[in-house]
Order: C-alpha cells, then sequence, then structure tokens
C-alpha cells in the first residue's frame, strides 16, 4: 500500500437510512476522515460503520459479496449514477482516489418499483430471478459429455452470446435509466440463448414469457437513451435489446401455444 | 394468455411507437418539399399550385385521415408508456446525473413532443383550418398569401422557432431510436441509420425554419 500515492480524503456522506420497506426513508449526513485513496468504496462504508459501531449506532446496510467485481451484489447510487463515477466498474472496483478530499457524496439505494428497499441501501433484486425463471428451459442430450465442437457455432456468434452472458444481473441498467427499465437484463439473457443453436427449441416462447414476466415485475419502458448501456459494469450492448426487439416481433408474430 | 399480448407488452408498444414515428417522419418529407417550392421567389405560383393539389387530390384526403390516426396513435401510446414509466420509480433519486450516460433531449421526447403538439394546434389553426374553410367554400385559397401574413408578425415567428427547434431535437432521437425499436439494429446499418437521421433532423428543420425566417425579413416576394 505504501509507495502507491496514498492520500487520505476526509468525506462528508449523505446516506439513505431506511427501516425496511414498510416505513419511508431519509438521507442522513455523516463525516468520515482518514479515508486512504487506496480503499475501495465498500471499504470506506466499512470504516464507516465501524465507527457507527462503536459509537452504539445502526450500522448502516449495504449490500456486496465478491467485492472484485464479478457478482453483482453491490448497488449503491453515488452522486447521480449507479455504481459511481466511472464507467465499466462496479462499486466495489470504485476506489476513493476517484474523489476529491471535502467531497460530499450522495448515495442512494436503486429506485425502482421492482426492486423494493430491504433495509439503507439494500435492495430485493428477486425479480431479475423471476424472470430469468419465467424463461423457461433449455433442452440438452442426457448421457456421455458431447465431444466439444460437435456443434459449430460461428465465432462471431460464439462470441456475442458470451458477451450477453457477461451480464451480472446487478440491476444498474433499471437503476440509471430514466424509466426503470429491465430491457438491458432481460435482453442479455434472452440473447446470450437465442444467439446459439442450443436455445434455438425453446427461443419463441422464452422471449414471449420473459417480456411478459418483465412487465408484470413494474418495470418501465424503454426509450432508448442508451443510459444502461452506458453505466453497465459489464458493457453490454443496446444490440441485445434490438435483438430482443425482433426476436419478440417475430414471436408474437408466430408462435402459437399448444 | 395476458404474458403474451403484444399490444399490451412494452416492446409492441415501442414498436407501434416506432411505426407510428417513421409514418410521420414520412409526412415530413412531402410537407417541407412542398413548402421549399417558396424558395423559387415565384411571388407564392408553384407553391399555391402544391398547395391546391394537396388541397383537392383524393388521395392525399385519405392519407390525411391516415396522418390524422398515425398522429392519435403516437400521442396515446406516449401517454400510455409515460404513465406507467412514472409508476416505475415512485420514490424518485435526490440526485441524478443523466447528462453523465445519455443526451438531454433522449431523455425529454415527452416534453419536447407536448412543444409539437402545442405547436402543431397553433400551427394547423394559421394554415390548415383557413385551408379547409376554403375548400368548404368552394374558394380557392391562397396558402402563400396566408403565410406573408402569419410571418410577418413576429410573435407567429417566435413560436414557429420553437416548434422547429422541438421538431429537430425529437427527431434527432426519434429516427434513430424508432429503428432501434424495431429490431433494426446491425454493424453495417446502425451508422447509416444514425448519419441520415442526423443529416435528415437538421436539414429538414433548417428548410422549416428559413421559411417563417426569410418571409419575416422580406426575402421572398
Amino acid at each position: 500500500m505504501s509507495g502507491s500515492g496514498e492520500k487520505t480524503l476526509n468525506l462528508t456522506l449523505k446516506v439513505w437510512r431506511q427501516k425496511n420497506g414498510n416505513t419511508k426513508g431519509n438521507l442522513e449526513t455523516h463525516k468520515v476522515s482518514g479515508i486512504s485513496t487506496d480503499m475501495s468504496f465498500l471499504e470506506m462504508f466499512d470504516v464507516l460503520n465501524e465507527k457507527l459501531i462503536n459509537e452504539g449506532k445502526e450500522p448502516i446496510a449495504f449490500d456486496h459479496d465478491c467485492r472484485e467485481g464479478i457478482c453483482g451484489m453491490c448497488s449503491m447510487y453515488i452522486n447521480g449514477r449507479p455504481h459511481g463515477p466511472k464507467q465499466g466498474v462496479t462499486t466495489c472496483q470504485l476506489h476513493m482516489r476517484s474523489f476529491k478530499d471535502g467531497d460530499t457524496i450522495t448515495v442512494e439505494p436503486w429506485r425502482s418499483v421492482a426492486f423494493p428497499v430491504i433495509k439503507d441501501l439494500a435492495v430485493d433484486r428477486s425479480a431479475f430471478d423471476r424472470i430469468i425463471a419465467s424463461g423457461g428451459f433449455v433442452s440438452v442430450n442426457t448421457g456421455n459429455a458431447k465431444d466439444a465442437n460437435n456443434i459449430l457455432i460461428p465465432k462471431d456468434d460464439a462470441d456475442d452470446a458470451f458477451n450477453a452472458a457477461a451480464c451480472i444481473g446487478c440491476g444498474a441498467c433499471v437503476a440509471a435509466c430514466k424509466n426503470g427499465s429491465a430491457m438491458l437484463f432481460v435482453s442479455a439473457k434472452v440473447s446470450q440463448l437465442a444467439l446459439l443453436p442450443q436455445g434455438l427449441p425453446e427461443a419463441k416462447s422464452r422471449v414471449l414469457n420473459m417480456v411478459g414476466q418483465m412487465d408484470e415485475e413494474g418495470f418501465g419502458n424503454c426509450t432508448n437513451t442508451g443510459a444502461c448501456e452506458a453505466e453497465c459494469p459489464k458493457g453490454i450492448s443496446l444490440e441485445n435489446i434490438a435483438r430482443m426487439n425482433r426476436e419478440y416481433l417475430k414471436s408474437s408474430l408466430t408462435y402459437v401455444k399448444k | 394468455m395476458s404474458k403474451e399480448n403484444f399490444s399490451k407488452s412494452t416492446i409492441g408498444k415501442k414498436i407501434i411507437m416506432g411505426l407510428t414515428g417513421l409514418f410521420l417522419i414520412s409526412f415530413l418529407v412531402i410537407h417541407v418539399t412542398l413548402n421549399s417550392f417558396i424558395f423559387f421567389n415565384d411571388g407564392g405560383v408553384s407553391f399555391n399550385a402544391g398547395a391546391d393539389f394537396m388541397a383537392h387530390n383524393p388521395i392525399i384526403r385519405i392519407l390525411e385521415i391516415g396522418l390524422f390516426l398515425g398522429l392519435l396513435a403516437h400521442i396515446y401510446m406516449a401517454l400510455v408508456l409515460t404513465l406507467k414509466n412514472n409508476k416505475a420509480r415512485p420514490v424518485k433519486y435526490a440526485v441524478t446525473n443523466g447528462n453523465a450516460n445519455s443526451k438531454w433531449y433522449s431523455r425529454s421526447m415527452g416534453i419536447l413532443g407536448s412543444l409539437l403538439l402545442l405547436f402543431l394546434v397553433v400551427h394547423l389553426s394559421n394554415f390548415w383550418v383557413p385551408t379547409k374553410v376554403a375548400v368548404f367554400a368552394h374558394e380557392t385559397h391562397d396558402t402563400f398569401a396566408g403565410m406573408k401574413e402569419v410571418f410577418s408578425k413576429w410573435y407567429f415567428v417566435a413560436i414557429y422557432m420553437v416548434g422547429v427547434i422541438s421538431l429537430c431535437y425529437h427527431l434527432l432521437h426519434g429516427f434513430k431510436s424508432a429503428f432501434q425499436s424495431l429490431g433494426i439494429n446491425h454493424k453495417k446499418y446502425t451508422p447509416i441509420i444514425a448519419f441520415v437521421g442526423n443529416a435528415f433532423s437538421i436539414v429538414v428543420c433548417a428548410l422549416f425554419a428559413a421559411m417563417p425566417l426569410t418571409m419575416f425579413f422580406g426575402l421572398i416576394k
């Protein structure tokens, strides 16, 4: 740590506090001092929480898990942007060197009717799980594992499917969207299967059911502002939304429920 | 089953939004082309001939009804979509920074559209209503003279400028956005669509803006 140009910061935090989903919340102001610029944003919250616990106060609830940018749990809306001011990072990968001494930082939870606040900064994102579940199964052969390249897939298609599958379901797209739309998330999940031959048998019912579930959860409508793509920590492309629109149109024209 | 209802789904509504939007754009092509006849500066002879054709041709009459229906569908869908969007975030953010991730006009389509609708009320009462009155009275209407009359007043010129600027930004986002909603996004064609959309928005609106301005400053006789 030493010799890395480390500095310390004194900051004012305005943090959303909310007891549970049934109560109204409000922004609470906290001062933190001596924060190392090498700390991650979540480590700064750990310092604050330790201070709160030592003072006999309730620590701030926030979601986190892997702290290496791959799980999608951390979900803070920092100074008007999901995961803070940097592009292509989750909150755990945001470091305090992105802030200046004396800064005031406002931290809010994801705001969406489909993501109810559990407590403070932690929201319930199980709406995403229900959308995934509504997509149903993928048919696979049982028995011995097949040879690796039995089904030939063009490299570009495999890459596009892989890039869509990089979605970690963090919900930054919903948080960033002025309409609270979940189109980027759902389109990534639809695309990762629609692009591959293994996903084709159930492709039609999958897109119809997943879009139907997305609407039922109360997410807003896409107006193609591109805010989701700009804020996505995994760089999921808007091309996926267009693909889902195509898949949906095609399927709703031709799918017959048996 | 409600889950598979096209017109009730978010994507179905957006497709209707895109299709009606592109239909309205196709009307703009005709409108701006015909109105540009004033730039021949021939005392409105060729412009009035075009306006007369538009007022009496039966095919244009049918398309006019389609145009109003398209406009109503576009407005209705916009209202339905906006109401749902407002419900999707009942508790608003204390701090937002939209400019960090998107263009202001892409986030302001509702406001721009509302301005356009208000402008349309003024615009139709300036030109469409007098034309209709003349058609029903079996008189020939001098639309060119009507234009000169309206655009001799500074406040009308100002209202038209607001209308045209709103249209320009509405189109800058709407043109590209319509293709995306229809699922047309391709590495080869999307940059072309974006270029054509931007060029279209700017050229069409510059021509529209030039009409009241040139008349107000007496450049069109």
